[in-house]
């Protein structure tokens, strides 16, 4: 099939960028857009040409490496489905498809489609674990959970980190993000104890780096290759709002973890 | 001088070696701990681990990751599951059992001290994976559920869903997290290691390059903790993710670390096969679903028939037929073998005739699509994704892949390589999976070693060691600055006209024909001297654009395909010289008269660790006898 790559290049973040327009003949239906991009990239550097940046590792869905708008929506057309993932049969004979990094405020360019995401992991240092040393644990079966419970907090736990969440929100909102986790750990017995603080402090984390509020645009979700679902935001906001309101001894202080003496 | 090998693994009986071992290593007080720092390389389960544990104890730890974030980690994409010596299934299992089928399953080329210690272990992964909320997958009473893998009888597999490696990951990214909240870790991310810094004999750092500005760093350290995972990659096509390298361990064993037995890398036999020459990477299809799937070629070669128009008596159920006690459930190596034999014989099907059917519509009949889209719904997903069929309606077809690599630095006992102060765990390193890994004992290592192994070795190490002062402008970092910063030139002063992919797709080719599944002495003996002749070619013809002080993707690709030309000419040498055939290293000059490997104990039960070659002479091939004490050596028998 012939297909026509319109992608963003941008030297580095001080570069103004622009569209740059690739035809490409004899594109097979079978190989995924990152292998085209791959492909074209031998082709530029066999020409002496830098290639297009982007971030892939594991091309399996599964590592959050990658990440592009295709044609204005994170991650390409197919639902539930990573840019790694995505297959050229996805698009029509002689398309025109436009290739954008997931730049948000948050996300600020490193070059081309390579964006900074460690506004993510800056939010689970916050609190997006549970607080226990190696070593400390009790035999694994002594508490045991629910097996509907565990799957439930699978699937927030299957959150990959892509980011796409953020760069599909007209608010740049990383709700899908936080909820996903508060709602894997605060589903668990083991994440009990930390659960308002974590709520808290997860929250604030989002607030500081600039992602903005959730108004249940409902994007992220249609967006998530992952499939998570907006209750993990309502989850969230009950657990916020009950960590907000109330003044046990649980929630006190900043939210910022101190080394144990 | 040439390094003794010396294991410093203990004597006496196993069961109690490591805990005897533990009560003899120094400790640090807690004081104390603060004033060491440790630099870890890498973020994967071993590396987070390693990296969140040791600050838990209050050294000072800084950590550098390649990737974007540590969360990126290949060890993210392990499907499978973690084997533990819980015996939650009342089947008979014990810490012996694992040691054992874990020894066998290795084909008995694995040290017994490490491997023992990696099965004792191996059941506080589980209760501390647990503990930070790991949502593994559970029985309707809510205990934990287990599956069979593999070279097991019994069920000690561990998972959640097919994405059990990314659930123990985000564990100890968690960890990871935590720590640097605390001020005990610093993540240092899109950092590649191109040196290690040697002082005095010892491991005191490294040189990394900042991939975003270019810019080389020294960073310093008491003792340096490689943790940068396996080099499936050299064969271009894999499962590994695309920038996965053997870049840092390769450079230190330029700087004098042992490399334990190169040539023993493991094909997995369920993958999805390469569709055609824009493949970029191979894809598994967890072994796990040998549980419920069944392995089977037509009866009759030409049969070109759809899986479903074939009828159950013209079907070959190789696996069942041919080792009826494990049926599809044998360790990889002795399926990969099977499918090739297979499609060596005109067997096999799809494109080329390279693959095998792996069909799970019987299972689906008998359990109903909901229960197996339970079990493994997400492999479903991306098996449909990839190639447009749907499991439960059709067989899959699959195919063998490179996966991970067995050999890796040399490493004793307490996991120190024969670099002192330079650590090496994971598959980074080559201690407890001998010729063969068993399925679900990858994450199992990587988790031993971060969590309970090292905090414990390292102090040992620490306490006794006298750490002359270094500094970013002493001599031994400055020249290994230099030495990074002319490499970096040297890529980038090629102005051929091959890319590094197009060189490393060669490499591949080669590697796949002779050192791959099956070898022989003449395709080895033909290989080291064309590989030698390609990385010839690469430093001739080799282009790279743009500059060293920038995000310069390309550089990074060629850097590391210029260490795989290097590394696969040693897998070739490694290949050669072991007249045997043990595990995933198969010679054909070298089976039994059905097909077996066939070891040669008297003169090959041992590892082979290979010390650096002096410029223009080949390297020098060191020894560690392996010694059993727990059993006597017989021949694998899984039928």
């Amino acid at each position: 099939m012939k297909i026509t790559l319109r992608v963003w290049r941008q030297r580095d973040a001080r570069d103004a960028g622009a569209f740059v327009r690739y035809a490409l003949d004899d594109v097979d239906r079978d190989a995924t857009l990152l292998e085209v991009l791959d492909g074209l990239n031998e082709w530029l550097v066999a020409t002496g040409e830098p290639p297009v940046a982007f971030d892939s590792d594991c091309r399996e869905g599964i590592c959050g490496a990658c990440g592009l708008v295709v044609d204005g929506r994170p991650h390409g057309p197919l639902p539930r489905t990573t840019t790694c993932l995505l297959p050229m049969r996805a698009f029509r004979d002689g398309a025109t498809v436009t290739l954008e990094s997931f730049r948000t405020g948050v996300f600020p360019v490193v070059r081309d489609l390579v964006v900074d995401r460690g506004a993510l992991d800056r939010v689970m240092r916050a609190g997006g674990y549970v607080s226990v040393r190696a070593g400390s644990a009790p035999e694994a079966n002594a508490v045991p959970v629910a097996r509907a419970v565990a799957e439930r907090a699978l699937d927030a736990a299957e959150c990959i980190g892509c980011g796409a969440c953020v760069a599909a929100c007209p608010n740049g909102s990383a709700a899908l993000f936080v909820g996903a986790k508060l709602t894997h750990l605060g589903l668990l017995p083991q994440g009990q104890p930390e659960r308002a603080r974590r709520a808290r402090a997860m929250v604030g984390a989002a607030d500081q780096e600039g992602f903005g509020g959730c108004s249940l645009h409902g994007e992220c979700e249609a967006v998530c290759p992952k499939g998570i679902d907006l209750g993990v935001i309502s989850r969230m906001n009950r657990d916020h709002l009950r960590a907000t309101l109330s003044t046990g001894p649980d929630v006190r202080g900043t939210g910022v973890v101190t080394r144990p003496p | 001088m040439r390094p003794a090998l010396t294991t410093h693994a203990p004597t006496g009986p196993l069961a109690t070696a490591w805990e005897r071992h533990r009560n003899e290593l120094a400790l640090i007080g807690p004081t104390r701990r603060r004033l060491h720092s440790v630099l870890v390389v890498g973020a994967g389960l071993a590396g987070a681990s390693a990296a969140a544990t040791l600050s838990e104890l209050g050294y000072r730890v800084r950590c550098l990751v390649f990737h974007d974030s540590p969360r990126r980690a290949h060890s993210v994409a392990a499907q499978d599951g973690i084997n533990a010596a819980k015996n939650y299934h009342n089947d008979g299992d014990s810490v012996e059992r694992l040691f054992h089928d874990t020894l066998e399953g290795g084909d008995f080329r694995s040290r017994e001290t490490n491997v023992y210690r990696l099965a004792e272990l191996s059941a506080r992964i589980i209760d501390h994976a647990v503990a930070q909320g790991v949502p593994f997958a559970r029985e309707y009473g809510g205990h934990l559920a287990n599956r069979s893998f593999g070279g097991a009888l019994v069920s000690r597999t561990f998972y959640a869903r097919g994405q059990t490696g990314q659930q123990l990951l985000l564990g100890a990214y968690g960890a990871l997290a935590k720590e640097e909240a605390a001020g005990g870790v610093t993540v240092l991310a899109r950092r590649e290691m191109l040196d290690l810094i040697v002082v005095d004999g010892r491991a005191r750092g490294v040189v990394a390059r900042d991939l975003i500005s270019g810019t080389m760093e020294v960073h310093l350290a008491d003792a340096v903790v490689l943790a940068s995972g396996g080099y499936a990659n050299v064969y271009f096509l894999s499962t590994n993710a695309k920038a996965s390298n053997a870049t840092a361990i390769w450079r230190a064993h330029r700087r004098g670390a042992a490399f334990a037995n190169p040539s023993f890398v493991q094909f997995h036999p369920t993958c999805i096969p390469a569709a055609g020459e824009h493949q970029a990477k191979l894809t598994l299809m967890s072994e796990s679903l040998r549980n419920d799937g069944r392995l089977w070629v037509p009866l009759h070669a030409g049969d070109d028939r759809r899986p479903e128009a074939i009828p159950e008596t013209e079907r070959d159920y190789f696996l069942e037929r041919r080792y009826p006690r494990f049926g599809n459930l044998v360790p990889r190596d002795l399926g990969t073998r099977a499918c090739k034999a297979l499609c060596d014989d005109g067997r096999g099907v799809g494109p080329g005739g390279r693959g095998v059917y792996l069909d799970l519509t019987e299972a689906a009949g008998r359990l109903g699509g909901d229960v197996l889209r339970e079990r493994y719904g997400n492999l479903f997903e991306m098996y449909t994704r990839i190639t447009g069929d749907d499991p439960l309606h059709g067989a899959m077809r699959i195919a063998p892949a490179a996966h991970y690599s067995m050999g890796g630095l040399w490493v004793d006992y307490d996991l120190m390589s024969t670099i002192p102060g330079l650590f090496v765990i994971g598959e980074a390193n080559f201690s407890d999976q001998g010729a063969n890994r068993l399925g679900a004992s990858g994450l199992m290592q990587g988790l031993a070693d971060g969590y309970f192994i090292l905090p414990y070795t390292l102090a040992g190490y620490l306490d006794g060691a006298r750490l002359a002062a270094v500094a970013e402008d002493g001599p031994e970092a400055r020249r290994a600055v230099a030495d990074a910063r002319a490499g970096v030139g040297r890529l980038l002063r090629q102005a051929g006209r091959r890319t590094a992919t197009d060189f490393h797709r060669a490499l591949g080719r080669m590697m796949w024909e002779a050192c791959g599944i099956e070898r022989n002495r003449a395709g080895l003996a033909h290989a080291v001297d064309e590989v030698a002749a390609l990385r010839e070619a690469f430093w001739e013809d080799l282009t790279v654009p743009g500059e060293a002080g920038e995000l310069n993707q390309e550089l990074e690709r060629a850097g590391r395909v210029a260490d795989f030309l290097e590394l696969a000419e040693l897998m070739c040498r490694d290949a050669l010289i072991r007249e045997e055939s043990c595990g995933c290293h198969f010679r054909v000059e070298h089976q039994t008269a059905d097909g077996e490997a066939r070891r040669d104990d008297d003169r090959f039960a041992h590892v082979a660790a290979w010390m650096p070659a002096a410029p223009g002479r080949a390297p020098e091939r060191l020894v560690e006898p392996l010694e059993f004490d727990s059993l006597t050596l017989h021949e694998r028998s899984y039928r």
